[in-house]
Protein backbone atom coordinates (compact mmCIF):
# COMPACT_ATOMS: atom_id res chain seq x y z
CA UNK A 1 0.00 0.00 0.00
CA UNK A 2 2.79 2.22 1.12
CA UNK A 3 4.03 2.47 -3.02
CA UNK A 4 1.45 3.95 -4.36
CA UNK A 5 2.04 6.80 -1.57
CA UNK A 6 5.53 6.77 -3.48
CA UNK A 7 4.09 7.01 -6.57
CA UNK A 8 4.12 10.98 -6.00
CA UNK A 9 5.90 12.94 -8.91
CA UNK A 10 8.57 14.11 -6.00
CA UNK A 11 10.47 16.31 -8.67
CA UNK A 12 7.05 18.15 -9.50
CA UNK A 13 6.47 18.84 -6.01
CA UNK A 14 10.04 20.66 -4.97
CA UNK A 15 9.21 22.67 -8.81
CA UNK A 16 6.11 23.88 -7.11
CA UNK A 17 7.32 24.13 -3.88
CA UNK A 18 9.96 26.55 -5.29
CA UNK A 19 7.90 28.34 -7.45
CA UNK A 20 5.63 29.21 -4.59
CA UNK A 21 8.10 30.34 -2.44
CA UNK A 22 9.25 32.66 -5.23
CA UNK A 23 6.17 34.05 -6.15
CA UNK A 24 5.31 34.70 -2.31
CA UNK A 25 8.91 36.17 -1.80
CA UNK A 26 8.04 38.02 -5.09
CA UNK A 27 4.86 39.81 -3.75
CA UNK A 28 5.82 40.21 0.27
CA UNK A 29 9.07 42.24 -1.61
CA UNK A 30 6.88 43.86 -3.90
CA UNK A 31 4.38 45.01 -1.42
CA UNK A 32 6.99 46.48 0.80
CA UNK A 33 8.16 48.37 -2.20
CA UNK A 34 4.96 49.36 -2.89
CA UNK A 35 4.53 51.35 0.49
CA UNK A 36 8.04 53.07 -0.30
CA UNK A 37 6.68 53.80 -3.94
CA UNK A 38 3.41 55.24 -2.66
CA UNK A 39 5.01 57.83 -0.42
CA UNK A 40 7.47 58.45 -3.24
CA UNK A 41 5.12 59.10 -5.94
CA UNK A 42 2.75 61.08 -3.36
CA UNK A 43 5.17 63.17 -2.68
CA UNK A 44 5.95 63.54 -6.84
CA UNK A 45 2.54 65.04 -7.29
CA UNK A 46 2.51 67.23 -4.13
CA UNK A 47 5.90 68.71 -5.52
CA UNK A 48 7.61 67.13 -2.38
CA UNK A 49 10.92 64.72 -1.83
CA UNK A 50 9.21 62.21 0.14
CA UNK A 51 11.59 59.53 2.45
CA UNK A 52 14.77 60.42 1.56
CA UNK A 53 16.88 59.79 4.69
CA UNK A 54 17.23 55.91 5.18
CA UNK A 55 20.06 54.68 2.84
CA UNK A 56 20.39 56.17 -0.75
CA UNK A 57 17.30 57.86 -1.62
CA UNK A 58 15.84 56.58 0.95
CA UNK A 59 15.69 52.91 -0.20
CA UNK A 60 15.54 51.60 2.88
CA UNK A 61 12.78 53.18 4.34
CA UNK A 62 10.43 50.46 4.14
CA UNK A 63 13.00 48.22 6.11
CA UNK A 64 12.94 50.71 8.88
CA UNK A 65 8.80 50.95 8.70
CA UNK A 66 8.80 47.32 9.25
CA UNK A 67 11.33 47.61 12.32
CA UNK A 68 9.19 50.61 13.87
CA UNK A 69 6.03 47.98 13.55
CA UNK A 70 8.08 45.01 14.76
CA UNK A 71 9.00 46.75 17.97
CA UNK A 72 5.75 48.43 18.74
CA UNK A 73 3.79 47.68 21.59
CA UNK A 74 1.29 44.73 21.09
CA UNK A 75 -1.73 45.48 22.29
CA UNK A 76 -4.78 42.92 22.30
CA UNK A 77 -7.57 44.74 24.24
CA UNK A 78 -8.45 42.60 27.50
CA UNK A 79 -12.38 42.27 26.05
CA UNK A 80 -11.40 40.90 22.73
CA UNK A 81 -12.10 37.91 21.65
CA UNK A 82 -8.28 36.33 21.51
CA UNK A 83 -8.23 33.72 18.88
CA UNK A 84 -10.66 35.08 16.20
CA UNK A 85 -8.64 38.64 17.27
CA UNK A 86 -5.25 36.61 15.71
CA UNK A 87 -7.24 35.17 12.97
CA UNK A 88 -8.53 38.27 11.41
CA UNK A 89 -5.19 39.44 9.75
CA UNK A 90 -4.44 36.69 9.37
CA UNK A 91 -6.91 35.29 7.59
CA UNK A 92 -6.60 39.15 5.78
CA UNK A 93 -2.83 38.37 5.10
CA UNK A 94 -3.42 34.31 3.55
CA UNK A 95 -6.33 35.41 1.22
CA UNK A 96 -4.36 38.50 -0.35
CA UNK A 97 -1.50 35.58 -1.17
CA UNK A 98 -3.86 33.00 -2.25
CA UNK A 99 -4.75 34.67 -5.41
CA UNK A 100 -1.16 34.05 -6.66
CA UNK A 101 -1.88 31.02 -7.32
CA UNK A 102 -3.55 30.87 -10.71
CA UNK A 103 -2.28 33.68 -12.70
CA UNK A 104 0.01 32.57 -14.99
CA UNK A 105 3.22 34.82 -14.46
CA UNK A 106 5.36 33.52 -17.81
CA UNK A 107 5.12 31.02 -20.62
CA UNK A 108 6.74 28.06 -20.27
CA UNK A 109 10.53 27.42 -19.67
CA UNK A 110 12.84 24.60 -19.85
CA UNK A 111 15.03 23.73 -16.44
CA UNK A 112 17.46 20.59 -16.32
CA UNK A 113 15.80 18.82 -19.24
CA UNK A 114 12.35 19.35 -17.53
CA UNK A 115 9.18 21.77 -19.50
CA UNK A 116 8.63 24.07 -16.15
CA UNK A 117 5.08 25.99 -16.32
CA UNK A 118 4.74 29.15 -15.09
CA UNK A 119 1.82 29.16 -12.98
CA UNK A 120 1.37 27.22 -9.65
CA UNK A 121 -2.05 26.10 -11.11
CA UNK A 122 -3.51 25.93 -14.31
CA UNK A 123 -6.70 24.59 -13.07
CA UNK A 124 -9.52 25.19 -15.73
CA UNK A 125 -11.78 27.58 -13.27
CA UNK A 126 -9.33 29.86 -12.33
CA UNK A 127 -10.66 32.96 -12.95
CA UNK A 128 -13.95 31.77 -10.79
CA UNK A 129 -11.10 30.98 -7.90
CA UNK A 130 -10.19 34.29 -7.75
CA UNK A 131 -13.63 35.54 -7.62
CA UNK A 132 -13.98 32.78 -4.68
CA UNK A 133 -11.22 33.46 -3.02
CA UNK A 134 -12.04 37.66 -3.32
CA UNK A 135 -15.43 37.03 -1.58
CA UNK A 136 -13.63 35.29 0.74
CA UNK A 137 -10.77 38.46 1.49
CA UNK A 138 -14.76 39.50 3.90
CA UNK A 139 -13.83 37.47 6.59
CA UNK A 140 -10.71 38.61 7.80
CA UNK A 141 -11.99 42.16 8.16
CA UNK A 142 -15.34 41.51 9.50
CA UNK A 143 -14.07 38.84 12.04
CA UNK A 144 -11.20 41.17 13.11
CA UNK A 145 -14.20 44.21 13.79
CA UNK A 146 -15.97 41.98 15.71
CA UNK A 147 -13.47 40.58 17.78
CA UNK A 148 -11.99 44.17 18.67
CA UNK A 149 -15.16 44.16 20.93
CA UNK A 150 -15.57 47.87 20.02
CA UNK A 151 -18.63 49.07 18.24
CA UNK A 152 -16.98 51.27 16.05
CA UNK A 153 -14.30 48.60 14.68
CA UNK A 154 -17.73 46.88 13.87
CA UNK A 155 -19.60 49.54 12.34
CA UNK A 156 -16.08 50.04 10.52
CA UNK A 157 -15.67 46.01 9.50
CA UNK A 158 -19.95 46.79 8.02
CA UNK A 159 -18.83 49.39 6.32
CA UNK A 160 -15.99 47.53 4.45
CA UNK A 161 -17.71 44.43 4.40
CA UNK A 162 -20.79 45.82 2.53
CA UNK A 163 -18.48 47.88 0.21
CA UNK A 164 -16.62 44.66 -0.98
CA UNK A 165 -19.79 42.89 -1.56
CA UNK A 166 -21.62 45.51 -3.32
CA UNK A 167 -18.83 45.76 -5.66
CA UNK A 168 -18.00 42.52 -6.28
CA UNK A 169 -21.50 41.93 -7.76
CA UNK A 170 -20.86 44.47 -10.64
CA UNK A 171 -17.21 42.99 -10.76
CA UNK A 172 -18.82 39.74 -11.36
CA UNK A 173 -21.22 40.53 -14.00
CA UNK A 174 -18.25 42.72 -16.17
CA UNK A 175 -16.33 39.50 -15.84
CA UNK A 176 -19.17 37.23 -17.55
CA UNK A 177 -18.82 39.40 -20.65
CA UNK A 178 -15.29 38.74 -21.10
CA UNK A 179 -15.65 34.82 -20.39
CA UNK A 180 -18.32 35.28 -23.31
CA UNK A 181 -15.76 36.53 -25.37
CA UNK A 182 -13.06 34.07 -24.58
CA UNK A 183 -14.83 30.83 -23.86
CA UNK A 184 -12.91 29.94 -21.22
CA UNK A 185 -12.54 30.00 -17.64
CA UNK A 186 -9.15 29.15 -17.65
CA UNK A 187 -6.46 31.96 -16.49
CA UNK A 188 -3.73 30.57 -19.01
CA UNK A 189 -6.05 29.75 -21.66
CA UNK A 190 -7.16 33.43 -21.86
CA UNK A 191 -3.50 34.91 -21.93
CA UNK A 192 -3.06 32.47 -24.66
CA UNK A 193 -6.04 33.85 -26.74
CA UNK A 194 -4.84 37.34 -26.43
CA UNK A 195 -1.40 36.06 -27.26
CA UNK A 196 -2.71 34.73 -30.75
CA UNK A 197 -4.98 37.61 -31.21
CA UNK A 198 -6.45 40.51 -29.48
CA UNK A 199 -5.56 41.65 -25.73
CA UNK A 200 -9.48 41.83 -24.36
CA UNK A 201 -9.03 45.61 -23.76
CA UNK A 202 -10.02 46.07 -27.21
CA UNK A 203 -13.12 44.01 -27.39
CA UNK A 204 -13.81 44.81 -23.61
CA UNK A 205 -13.10 48.61 -23.17
CA UNK A 206 -16.43 48.64 -20.82
CA UNK A 207 -15.67 45.90 -18.89
CA UNK A 208 -12.05 46.68 -18.26
CA UNK A 209 -13.48 50.21 -16.79
CA UNK A 210 -16.12 48.69 -14.42
CA UNK A 211 -13.58 45.92 -13.40
CA UNK A 212 -10.86 49.02 -13.02
CA UNK A 213 -13.62 50.79 -10.33
CA UNK A 214 -14.53 47.46 -8.66
CA UNK A 215 -10.64 46.32 -8.49
CA UNK A 216 -10.05 50.15 -6.48
CA UNK A 217 -13.65 49.24 -4.14
CA UNK A 218 -12.19 45.88 -3.40
CA UNK A 219 -8.85 46.88 -2.33
CA UNK A 220 -10.39 49.81 -0.58
CA UNK A 221 -8.57 52.37 -2.19
CA UNK A 222 -8.80 55.72 -2.90
CA UNK A 223 -11.78 56.85 -4.15
CA UNK A 224 -13.24 54.08 -1.94
CA UNK A 225 -10.96 53.87 1.37
CA UNK A 226 -14.05 54.65 3.43
CA UNK A 227 -13.08 51.60 5.24
CA UNK A 228 -10.55 53.37 7.06
CA UNK A 229 -11.46 57.06 6.63
CA UNK A 230 -10.11 58.85 9.85
CA UNK A 231 -10.76 62.03 9.09
CA UNK A 232 -14.56 61.97 9.01
CA UNK A 233 -15.57 58.68 10.44
CA UNK A 234 -13.05 56.35 13.02
CA UNK A 235 -10.14 54.53 12.12
CA UNK A 236 -12.45 51.55 10.76
CA UNK A 237 -12.08 47.86 11.80
CA UNK A 238 -8.67 48.23 12.66
CA UNK A 239 -8.98 50.57 15.29
CA UNK A 240 -7.95 48.17 18.08
CA UNK A 241 -5.29 46.76 16.19
CA UNK A 242 -1.64 47.91 16.49
CA UNK A 243 2.36 46.52 15.85
CA UNK A 244 2.08 44.00 13.45
CA UNK A 245 -1.42 42.76 13.06
CA UNK A 246 -1.85 46.16 11.93
CA UNK A 247 1.22 46.01 9.33
CA UNK A 248 -0.47 42.96 8.69
CA UNK A 249 -4.14 44.33 7.49
CA UNK A 250 -2.20 47.49 5.82
CA UNK A 251 0.47 44.95 4.23
CA UNK A 252 -2.52 42.72 2.98
CA UNK A 253 -3.93 45.83 1.10
CA UNK A 254 -0.80 46.39 -0.52
CA UNK A 255 -0.37 42.23 -1.63
CA UNK A 256 -4.13 43.00 -3.25
CA UNK A 257 -3.59 45.81 -5.44
CA UNK A 258 -0.42 43.65 -6.82
CA UNK A 259 -2.29 40.80 -7.01
CA UNK A 260 -5.53 42.43 -8.56
CA UNK A 261 -2.67 44.28 -10.82
CA UNK A 262 -1.58 41.29 -12.09
CA UNK A 263 -5.05 39.74 -12.32
CA UNK A 264 -5.90 42.83 -14.82
CA UNK A 265 -3.09 42.53 -16.70
CA UNK A 266 -3.60 38.79 -17.24
CA UNK A 267 -7.81 39.41 -18.50
CA UNK A 268 -7.50 42.50 -20.34
CA UNK A 269 -3.88 43.00 -21.32
CA UNK A 270 -2.48 40.23 -22.79
CA UNK A 271 -0.84 38.91 -19.20
CA UNK A 272 2.88 37.99 -20.14
CA UNK A 273 2.48 39.02 -24.11
CA UNK A 274 5.19 41.65 -24.95
CA UNK A 275 3.55 43.47 -27.66
CA UNK A 276 0.44 43.93 -28.90
CA UNK A 277 -0.67 42.44 -32.80
CA UNK A 278 3.01 41.25 -33.00
CA UNK A 279 3.91 37.49 -33.45
CA UNK A 280 7.20 37.58 -30.80
CA UNK A 281 8.23 34.27 -31.63
CA UNK A 282 9.77 36.07 -35.08
CA UNK A 283 12.90 37.18 -32.61
CA UNK A 284 13.65 33.31 -32.75
CA UNK A 285 15.27 33.43 -29.33
CA UNK A 286 14.86 29.92 -27.43
CA UNK A 287 11.89 29.28 -24.59
CA UNK A 288 13.69 30.41 -21.46
CA UNK A 289 14.88 34.02 -22.79
CA UNK A 290 10.68 34.55 -24.06
CA UNK A 291 9.61 33.11 -20.73
CA UNK A 292 11.96 35.61 -19.06
CA UNK A 293 11.17 38.69 -21.28
CA UNK A 294 7.39 37.25 -20.57
CA UNK A 295 7.66 36.84 -17.12
CA UNK A 296 9.07 40.72 -17.31
CA UNK A 297 6.21 42.33 -19.59
CA UNK A 298 3.98 41.16 -17.00
CA UNK A 299 5.70 42.45 -13.98
CA UNK A 300 6.30 46.10 -15.82
CA UNK A 301 2.59 45.90 -16.96
CA UNK A 302 1.91 45.37 -12.89
CA UNK A 303 3.78 48.19 -12.15
CA UNK A 304 1.96 50.31 -14.26
CA UNK A 305 -1.20 49.60 -12.85
CA UNK A 306 -0.10 49.93 -9.52
CA UNK A 307 1.53 53.37 -10.55
CA UNK A 308 -2.74 54.16 -11.16
CA UNK A 309 -3.36 52.77 -8.31
CA UNK A 310 -1.44 55.34 -6.26
CA UNK A 311 -1.92 58.57 -8.72
CA UNK A 312 -5.73 57.94 -7.90
CA UNK A 313 -5.16 57.75 -4.35
CA UNK A 314 -3.19 61.15 -4.48
CA UNK A 315 -5.73 63.11 -7.13
CA UNK A 316 -9.34 62.10 -6.06
CA UNK A 317 -11.40 63.06 -2.83
CA UNK A 318 -13.23 60.24 -1.11
CA UNK A 319 -16.50 59.27 -2.08
CA UNK A 320 -19.36 59.92 0.67
CA UNK A 321 -21.03 56.49 1.75
CA UNK A 322 -24.17 57.12 0.14
CA UNK A 323 -22.14 58.24 -2.95
CA UNK A 324 -20.35 55.25 -2.61
CA UNK A 325 -23.29 52.82 -2.77
CA UNK A 326 -25.69 54.86 -5.34
CA UNK A 327 -22.15 54.31 -7.46
CA UNK A 328 -22.36 50.58 -7.23
CA UNK A 329 -25.29 49.43 -7.33
CA UNK A 330 -27.23 52.17 -9.45
CA UNK A 331 -24.14 53.10 -11.49
CA UNK A 332 -22.09 50.23 -12.34
CA UNK A 333 -24.34 47.20 -11.79
CA UNK A 334 -26.69 48.74 -14.11
CA UNK A 335 -23.84 49.70 -16.61
CA UNK A 336 -22.17 46.42 -16.27
CA UNK A 337 -25.47 43.99 -17.30
CA UNK A 338 -26.33 46.91 -20.20
CA UNK A 339 -22.17 45.35 -21.28
CA UNK A 340 -22.85 42.06 -20.51
CA UNK A 341 -26.47 42.29 -22.70
CA UNK A 342 -24.75 44.03 -25.34
CA UNK A 343 -21.70 41.23 -25.41
CA UNK A 344 -24.12 38.56 -26.16
CA UNK A 345 -26.06 40.10 -28.64
CA UNK A 346 -22.90 40.92 -30.63
CA UNK A 347 -21.47 37.17 -30.22
CA UNK A 348 -25.10 35.85 -31.36
CA UNK A 349 -24.61 38.35 -34.44
CA UNK A 350 -21.34 37.58 -35.61
CA UNK A 351 -22.10 33.82 -35.27
CA UNK A 352 -24.90 33.85 -37.50
CA UNK B 1 -3.27 4.34 1.74
CA UNK B 2 -3.15 6.24 -1.21
CA UNK B 3 -3.10 10.22 -1.39
CA UNK B 4 -6.72 10.56 -2.46
CA UNK B 5 -7.91 8.19 0.45
CA UNK B 6 -6.09 10.21 2.55
CA UNK B 7 -7.44 13.66 1.52
CA UNK B 8 -10.96 11.97 1.37
CA UNK B 9 -10.63 11.10 5.43
CA UNK B 10 -9.09 14.16 6.43
CA UNK B 11 -11.66 15.88 4.56
CA UNK B 12 -14.67 13.88 6.07
CA UNK B 13 -12.97 14.40 9.51
CA UNK B 14 -13.16 18.07 8.56
CA UNK B 15 -16.83 18.36 7.67
CA UNK B 16 -18.14 16.14 10.34
CA UNK B 17 -16.03 17.93 13.36
CA UNK B 18 -16.71 21.39 11.61
CA UNK B 19 -20.53 20.23 11.59
CA UNK B 20 -20.19 19.18 15.59
CA UNK B 21 -18.80 22.22 16.91
CA UNK B 22 -21.03 24.26 14.45
CA UNK B 23 -24.11 23.03 16.50
CA UNK B 24 -22.06 22.72 19.74
CA UNK B 25 -20.71 26.22 20.06
CA UNK B 26 -22.04 28.23 22.31
CA UNK B 27 -21.04 31.17 20.79
CA UNK B 28 -23.12 31.61 17.54
CA UNK B 29 -20.15 33.90 15.65
CA UNK B 30 -17.98 30.54 16.60
CA UNK B 31 -20.98 28.47 14.98
CA UNK B 32 -20.75 30.47 11.64
CA UNK B 33 -17.12 30.36 11.29
CA UNK B 34 -17.30 26.55 11.67
CA UNK B 35 -19.92 26.19 9.09
CA UNK B 36 -17.76 28.01 6.91
CA UNK B 37 -15.17 25.24 7.40
CA UNK B 38 -17.51 22.13 6.98
CA UNK B 39 -18.61 24.54 3.56
CA UNK B 40 -14.89 24.27 2.72
CA UNK B 41 -14.21 20.30 3.51
CA UNK B 42 -17.43 19.55 1.31
CA UNK B 43 -15.87 21.79 -1.73
CA UNK B 44 -12.30 19.47 -0.95
CA UNK B 45 -14.59 17.21 -1.26
CA UNK B 46 -16.06 18.31 -4.89
CA UNK B 47 -12.51 18.56 -6.01
CA UNK B 48 -11.63 15.20 -4.90
CA UNK B 49 -14.69 14.39 -7.24
CA UNK B 50 -13.30 16.42 -10.00
CA UNK B 51 -16.29 18.81 -10.21
CA UNK B 52 -14.21 21.44 -9.63
CA UNK B 53 -16.68 23.97 -10.87
CA UNK B 54 -19.38 23.18 -8.02
CA UNK B 55 -16.44 23.54 -5.67
CA UNK B 56 -15.68 27.14 -6.43
CA UNK B 57 -19.43 28.26 -6.94
CA UNK B 58 -20.15 26.47 -3.41
CA UNK B 59 -17.53 28.74 -1.78
CA UNK B 60 -18.35 31.85 -3.53
CA UNK B 61 -22.10 30.74 -2.55
CA UNK B 62 -22.23 29.90 0.66
CA UNK B 63 -18.66 31.12 2.16
CA UNK B 64 -18.49 33.63 0.37
CA UNK B 65 -22.14 35.34 0.08
CA UNK B 66 -24.46 33.78 2.46
CA UNK B 67 -22.35 33.54 5.48
CA UNK B 68 -21.03 36.71 5.65
CA UNK B 69 -24.81 37.64 5.36
CA UNK B 70 -25.23 35.29 8.49
CA UNK B 71 -22.32 36.59 9.94
CA UNK B 72 -23.40 40.91 9.41
CA UNK B 73 -26.91 39.56 11.17
CA UNK B 74 -25.43 37.70 13.84
CA UNK B 75 -23.08 40.14 14.51
CA UNK B 76 -25.28 42.90 14.82
CA UNK B 77 -27.47 41.47 16.88
CA UNK B 78 -24.80 40.93 19.51
CA UNK B 79 -26.17 37.58 20.74
CA UNK B 80 -24.64 35.66 23.54
CA UNK B 81 -25.26 33.35 26.51
CA UNK B 82 -27.07 36.11 28.85
CA UNK B 83 -29.72 37.23 26.54
CA UNK B 84 -30.51 34.24 25.08
CA UNK B 85 -34.28 33.66 26.01
CA UNK B 86 -35.20 30.39 27.90
CA UNK B 87 -36.84 28.52 25.73
CA UNK B 88 -40.06 26.30 26.66
CA UNK B 89 -39.46 22.72 27.67
CA UNK B 90 -42.54 21.68 25.55
CA UNK B 91 -41.19 23.66 22.48
CA UNK B 92 -37.81 21.47 23.03
CA UNK B 93 -39.47 18.41 22.83
CA UNK B 94 -40.90 19.36 19.91
CA UNK B 95 -38.21 20.29 18.24
CA UNK B 96 -36.76 16.74 19.10
CA UNK B 97 -39.61 15.22 17.72
CA UNK B 98 -39.63 17.51 14.00
CA UNK B 99 -35.29 17.02 14.10
CA UNK B 100 -36.26 13.15 14.38
CA UNK B 101 -38.81 12.84 11.73
CA UNK B 102 -35.92 14.47 9.49
CA UNK B 103 -33.55 12.53 10.64
CA UNK B 104 -35.91 9.44 9.81
CA UNK B 105 -37.16 10.59 5.87
CA UNK B 106 -33.11 11.29 5.71
CA UNK B 107 -32.15 7.78 5.99
CA UNK B 108 -35.23 6.06 4.20
CA UNK B 109 -33.95 8.19 1.52
CA UNK B 110 -30.28 7.58 1.82
CA UNK B 111 -31.62 3.55 1.96
CA UNK B 112 -33.61 3.82 -0.80
CA UNK B 113 -30.28 5.29 -3.18
CA UNK B 114 -28.52 2.01 -2.88
CA UNK B 115 -30.31 0.21 -5.61
CA UNK B 116 -29.45 3.60 -7.48
CA UNK B 117 -26.08 3.40 -6.98
CA UNK B 118 -25.64 0.27 -9.06
CA UNK B 119 -26.39 2.16 -12.21
CA UNK B 120 -24.25 4.92 -11.95
CA UNK B 121 -23.84 6.29 -15.38
CA UNK B 122 -20.04 6.78 -16.43
CA UNK B 123 -19.31 10.14 -18.25
CA UNK B 124 -15.79 9.34 -18.04
CA UNK B 125 -15.16 11.66 -14.26
CA UNK B 126 -16.25 14.94 -16.14
CA UNK B 127 -20.11 15.72 -14.50
CA UNK B 128 -18.80 18.32 -12.56
CA UNK B 129 -16.85 20.12 -15.29
CA UNK B 130 -18.30 23.16 -16.10
CA UNK B 131 -18.85 22.30 -20.12
CA UNK B 132 -21.19 19.25 -19.49
CA UNK B 133 -22.72 20.75 -16.22
CA UNK B 134 -23.70 23.81 -18.55
CA UNK B 135 -24.70 21.55 -21.35
CA UNK B 136 -27.06 19.63 -19.20
CA UNK B 137 -28.53 22.70 -17.49
CA UNK B 138 -29.49 24.57 -20.60
CA UNK B 139 -31.28 21.13 -22.36
CA UNK B 140 -32.25 18.34 -19.54
CA UNK B 141 -33.15 20.44 -17.03
CA UNK B 142 -33.44 23.94 -18.82
CA UNK B 143 -37.18 24.62 -17.51
CA UNK B 144 -36.37 23.49 -13.40
CA UNK B 145 -33.45 25.98 -14.27
CA UNK B 146 -35.40 28.69 -15.25
CA UNK B 147 -37.58 28.26 -12.75
CA UNK B 148 -35.56 28.57 -10.21
CA UNK B 149 -34.22 31.96 -11.89
CA UNK B 150 -37.71 33.43 -11.13
CA UNK B 151 -37.57 32.06 -7.37
CA UNK B 152 -34.34 34.10 -7.54
CA UNK B 153 -36.72 36.88 -8.78
CA UNK B 154 -39.30 36.95 -6.69
CA UNK B 155 -37.08 36.43 -3.29
CA UNK B 156 -34.72 39.70 -4.92
CA UNK B 157 -38.04 41.54 -5.07
CA UNK B 158 -39.17 40.75 -1.83
CA UNK B 159 -36.07 42.25 -0.33
CA UNK B 160 -36.87 45.33 -1.73
CA UNK B 161 -40.21 45.61 -1.11
CA UNK B 162 -39.38 44.75 2.76
CA UNK B 163 -36.70 47.23 2.63
CA UNK B 164 -39.02 49.83 1.29
CA UNK B 165 -41.18 49.64 4.15
CA UNK B 166 -39.98 52.39 6.02
CA UNK B 167 -40.55 55.40 3.78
Amino acid sequence: MDITLLAVDWALVLEKFIFIAFIITVSLVVALYMTFGERKVAAWIQDRLGPNRAGPFGILQPLADGVKMFFKEEIIPTSSNKILFILGPSLAMITAMLTSAVIPWGDKAELFGRTISLQIADVNIGILYVFGILSLGVYGIMIGAWASNNKFSLMGGLRAASQIISYELAMGISLIALIMITGTLSLGEMVHQQKEGWWNFFVQPLGFFIFLICAFAECNRTPFDLAEAENELIGGYHSEYSSLKLGFYLFAEYINMFISSAVMATLYFGGYDIIPFYDESVWGLSANIMALLGAAALFFKILVFIFIFMWVRWTVPRFRYDQLMNLGWKGLIPLALFNMLVTAAVILFLKK
Amino acid sequence: MSITEILFWFLTAMAVGGALMMVTSKNPVYSVLWLIVVFFAISGHYILLNAQFLAVVNIIVYAGAIMVLFLFVIMLMNMNADNEPQKNIWLKIAGMIAGGCLLLVFIAAIRQTEALQIQKVNTGGQTGLIHLLGKTLFTDYVLPFEISSVLFLSAMVGAVVLGRKGD
